[in-house]
């Protein structure tokens, strides 16, 4: 059976580019880039020409990018690191609803700590409204941090005019683009961020590689104490070969962007266009501010694991923000902060497109995902409705 | 997993004896069972439900399982037999199994009472 992957913001596979530049630092490159001798400095060399590459894809400096090992290590250090620096200034922090865990986690456990957390409120497509945060900013509030866009509905926030609102009253501002580094233009100056997470397996990397990018001049407190590396903020032998394949994955982003979106957009609103015109199917996130290879849906009377396995069995590989798709079992907290009923969220499900789908492939899930809903529904005791259930999609509706 | 692509006992019953449902669709599992009784005796099951793969796995091996089942050995069916005889579901999906066995259980007491009546 053909295999259709369709889950791309889980991960994506390796670009062979960026595995072919990884492997002399799997095999004989093998040296730690602090030793002083040559097999030290070619690995310094190699990191640092890394540094390089994925400072040019955000438009940064070399100098303001500090690997991580991933996109979650790059927002909880941002997090503390920011808060811990500027705890003097104020001890209050604004987050979105719309945050992944490693965001919405790290401000719990500053809450803990002694912080005051704002957790901003999303409108229905998934946006948090700049006057919103303005509206949340007091004289304590010393961070502030909003996605760039989330995985789960591919909603892009309106990040600079946020940076704007915040820079009214000089507040540092985060933003997690772990889902658009790579995949759309992010260009740290324009947004006019301080610090900008990513994560290289998100464009085409390695797993086991991703960034933070610190504005210079900016203060943060390390995550990792221990030795000189990354200038010493992030203490840790370097992951030589995950780096270096996160440079070469970032140079072959910022070359490729344009013809990757062109490639996938359309195939993107084909998948759009066909399913949320179909029967009490509803597009979850914005129509058009939307990553470009992303295409999320609450499909109404029916459980999103169900259709996910479903679509497994059938080759497709999909995601889904349902409870019963959570090892928590709770259903997805940013389709609840989008104001979508717990019902409804339950038949989440997200299809994320990459370079490998072709239009085939689109058109075999446009054949398979409608019968799998019809099998469902056909087992479903809500096809006819939600009967006495007060909660239903006819109160949240978002088809256009 | 065959019971959850192909389930069996799939649909309403018009003229059901009883009726048992469980659960809630905002928790994400919502089961209803249909029983027909005749002599004492589970002679047909059917069900409907909303949840995920586990959860209509269950409701098939269920609605299977009680077929010529009296309704007292129908009622000592465990969430664990039910799970057992599915080759076993995992811990997080145990909630699914004890759904079924609830949603039978309502069943067979919603024939009792109208028995008695």
């Amino acid at each position: 059976m053909k295999k259709i992957y369709l889950d791309h913001v889980a991960t994506n596979p390796l670009h062979p580019e960026a595995l072919e530049a990884m492997m002399p630092y799997l095999k004989e490159e093998f040296g730690n880039p602090l030793s002083v001798y040559e097999y030290g400095t070619r690995a310094k060399a190699a990191i640092e020409g890394a540094r390089e590459q994925v400072a040019e894809l955000v438009n940064a400096k070399a100098a303001e990018i500090i690997f991580t090992a991933n996109g979650a290590e790059a927002n909880n250090f941002a997090l503390r690191g920011i808060a811990l620096a500027k705890q003097n200034e104020g001890k209050h922090v604004l987050v979105s609803r719309m945050e992944h865990h490693s965001i919405l986690n790290s401000a719990r456990f500053l809450e803990k700590s002694g912080f005051a957390v704002t957790y901003l409120p999303v409108d229905k497509k998934g946006f948090v409204d700049p006057h919103t945060v303005k509206k949340a900013i007091t004289k304590e509030t010393v961070l502030i941090s909003v996605t760039h866009a989330s995985s789960e509905v591919g909603t892009i926030e309106p990040i600079k005019e946020i940076v704007k609102v915040a820079k009214e009253h000089n507040i540092i501002v985060h933003t997690d683009a772990v889902a658009t580094t790579g995949n759309i233009p992010v260009d740290v100056k324009d947004l006019g961020v301080d610090l900008l997470s990513m994560a290289a397996h998100q464009f085409y990397g390695p797993k086991g590689a991703g960034a933070l990018y610190v504005k210079q001049g900016t203060r943060i407190v390390p995550l990792i104490y221990g030795g000189i590396q990354e200038s010493g903020r992030r203490a840790g032998t370097e992951n030589v070969p995950a780096i270096v394949g996160m440079g070469k994955a970032a140079e072959l982003a910022k070359a490729e962007l344009g013809k990757r979106i062109e490639y996938l957009r359309p195939l993107r609103d084909r998948i759009i266009g066909t399913m949320a015109g179909a029967e009490r199917v509803y597009l979850t996130g914005d129509r058009e501010n939307r990553l470009p290879a992303h295409a999320s849906f609450c499909v109404e009377y029916i459980e999103g694991e169900a259709m996910l396995l479903l679509l497994a069995a059938k080759g497709i590989f999909s995601a889904s923000g349902s409870a019963c798709s959570s090892k928590a079992l709770k259903a997805s907290p940013v389709l609840l902060s989008m104001g979508i009923s717990s019902s409804l969220a339950q038949g989440s499900i997200v299809f994320s497109l990459g370079m490998m789908n072709t239009p085939e492939e689109v058109g075999h899930l446009l054949t398979e995902f409608p019968a799998v809903i019809k099998r469902l529904r056909e087992i479903s005791p809500y096809a006819q409705g939600w009967g006495d259930r007060e909660e239903g999609g006819q109160h949240w509706t978002v088809k256009e | 997993m065959d019971h959850f692509t192909n389930p069996r006992n799939v649909g309403d019953m018009e003229d059901a004896d009883g009726i048992g449902t469980e659960g809630n669709p905002t928790c994400g599992d919502a089961m209803k069972i249909y029983i027909k009784v005749k002599d004492g005796k589970i002679v047909d099951a059917k069900f409907k439900t909303f949840g995920c793969g586990a959860a209509i796995a269950v409701s098939s091996m269920v609605t299977e399982m009680v077929k010529g089942k009296t309704l007292d050995e129908a009622l000592a069916i465990s969430k664990e037999a039910v799970a057992a005889e599915l080759g076993g579901l995992p811990p997080q999906k145990m909630h699914c199994s004890n759904l079924g066995a609830d949603a039978l259980k309502k069943a067979i007491e919603d024939y009792r009472s109208k028995q008695k009546q």
